[in-house]
């Protein structure tokens, strides 16, 4: 039986009738299209299917799609609304050469997007311990450190003090 | 991914009544972290899923310095490490949520589910079980309140009754000069699930031990205090070769399996190590106080 449920997506209403064992990350990528959020490992492990709920990171293959009633979702495809400007956190990740497949960068940016929202000088160590159990299987988890640490300088020049980003 | 009947209920009332109504195979789900991939896995296939997100009042982290700590059913594990109160006063507790798998799994994940869920490596049952927590359980006929040490039943399994809600977990205030530390290895340091954890809590009386606290994680069907390692240290003042001591005898109380994550032998091996330090970060703890 399926349940209606409303909820926002970068913006967007959605208004759904969804059967209850569906995950988030299911729906997002076959009935909103917005496959720019991975399905890695489907248990938790991988982190390349992140993205934030009410503002913060959660594992898509791991919620259930009902459970995001009346909630707010941020996928990748919300760092970049208009589809051509990107989000600096973008921007450094192409820059540094942080992305090789690409399979796990949307997950990593959106990681990078909720440490920096609650840390926006992190230290290395902080960086690793914020990307830690995102798992990126070319292996370029050097650059990726570095991709968030210039993310991080960048938005804290562009950044008036205390806007959200 | 099995198919099943959802429920949000928005009060404890509704809650309960959804769980007595809908009867066997109706399963109770917080975050959802463990839920969700035992579902995946095939390992779980419940006919009704009662969601404890929605329900109002469950989800609070209150500290009172006479009455300590209350963790709500539904508080994240997140949430809970960065709270103010349990970073002064229990800090053992925010070491072993922040080994605990990423970020993401930590903004969704309870320390209630992590003990209901009832894993033998369950990282938050050693330093709430070495500081004397308890758990309220709520069902149709009333409320009980539980100590941890009797919660625990074996691999999946507590006391807990069909009918019944875990709602809070109560942690009472640590005594004055005392400490507690919690140590865990895993293949991959951190992110994957514990191959051993060893919680400590101590409360000394000038050089003198008044009271400890031992349990260890992974090297039993259920978190496992190890009472006779408690016996030698309680009493006594903490020497170099008193604590080599203690880690010897807690991997002699240890009862571990070989599994995917580690050896018996080894784990064995590393109770004593984790013992010896824990025992050490709790007394330095304690004395910088």
């Amino acid at each position: 039986m399926k349940l209606q449920i409303k909820f926002n997506v970068n913006g967007d209403e959605y208004s759904l009738a969804v059967e209850p064992w569906r995950t988030l990350n299911e729906v997002l990528r076959e009935d909103l299209n917005l496959t720019g959020t991975k399905l890695g490992c489907g248990t938790g492990d991988c982190g390349a299917c992140t993205v934030m709920v009410d503002g913060r990171t959660v594992s898509s293959c791991l919620t259930l799609a009902v459970s995001v009633d009346g909630k707010a979702v941020r996928t990748v495809e919300g760092l970049a609304p208009s589809g051509e400007e990107l989000h600096p956190i973008q921007e450094a990740f192409v820059k540094t050469g942080a992305i090789q497949c690409g399979f796990c960068t949307s997950g990593m940016e959106m990681a990078a997007l909720n440490l920096l929202n609650h840390n926006p000088s992190p230290s290395e160590k902080e960086i690793k311990a914020g990307l830690a159990g995102h798992l990126c299987r070319c292996t370029g988890y050097n650059q990726i450190v570095e991709a968030v640490s210039v993310a991080a300088e960048t938005m804290r020049e562009n950044k008036p003090e205390g806007a959200d980003s | 991914m099995p198919k099943f009947e959802y429920f949000s209920p928005k009060t404890l009332e509704d809650a309960l009544g959804l769980l007595a109504e809908k009867g066997e195979g109706t399963h109770l789900m917080a975050g959802g972290t463990d839920v969700m991939v035992k579902m995946s896995h095939g390992r779980l296939a419940p006919k009704a899923i009662i969601a404890l997100q929605g329900i109002e009042g469950l989800n609070g982290i209150r500290f009172d310095p006479k009455e300590g700590l209350t963790i709500g059913a539904s508080a994240r594990l997140a949430e809970v490490a960065s709270h103010p109160d349990v970073r002064s006063y229990y800090p053992a507790l925010v070491n072993a949520i922040q080994s605990m798998a990423n970020v993401e799994v930590r903004n969704m994940g309870t320390v209630a589910g992590n003990i209901c869920n009832a894993a033998p490596s369950a990282d938050t049952a050693p330093p709430l079980m070495t500081m004397g927590a308890e758990v309220t359980l709520v069902g149709l006929k009333g409320e009980r309140r539980l100590s941890l040490d009797q919660f625990f039943k074996g691999p999946g399994l507590t006391a807990m009754e069909h009918g019944e809600i875990m709602t809070s977990i109560h942690v009472p205030i640590p005594p004055a000069k005392s400490g507690a530390s919690y140590l865990r290895i895993s293949c991959r340091c951190g992110v994957d699930i514990a191959a051993v954890g060893v919680g400590v809590m101590a409360e000394f009386n000038g050089k003198a031990c008044k009271q400890v606290g031992i349990v260890l994680a992974a090297v039993a069907p259920v978190p496992l205090r190890a009472t006779k390692t408690e016996s030698i240290m309680k009493g006594q003042a903490w020497t170099r070769e008193l604590i080599e001591q203690a880690g010897d005898q807690a991997a002699e109380e240890a009862k571990p399996i070989s599994d995917v994550r580690a050896s018996a032998e080894w784990r064995k091996r590393m109770v004593a190590v984790l013992t010896r330090r824990a025992l050490e970060e709790a007394q330095e703890r304690a004395t910088r106080g």
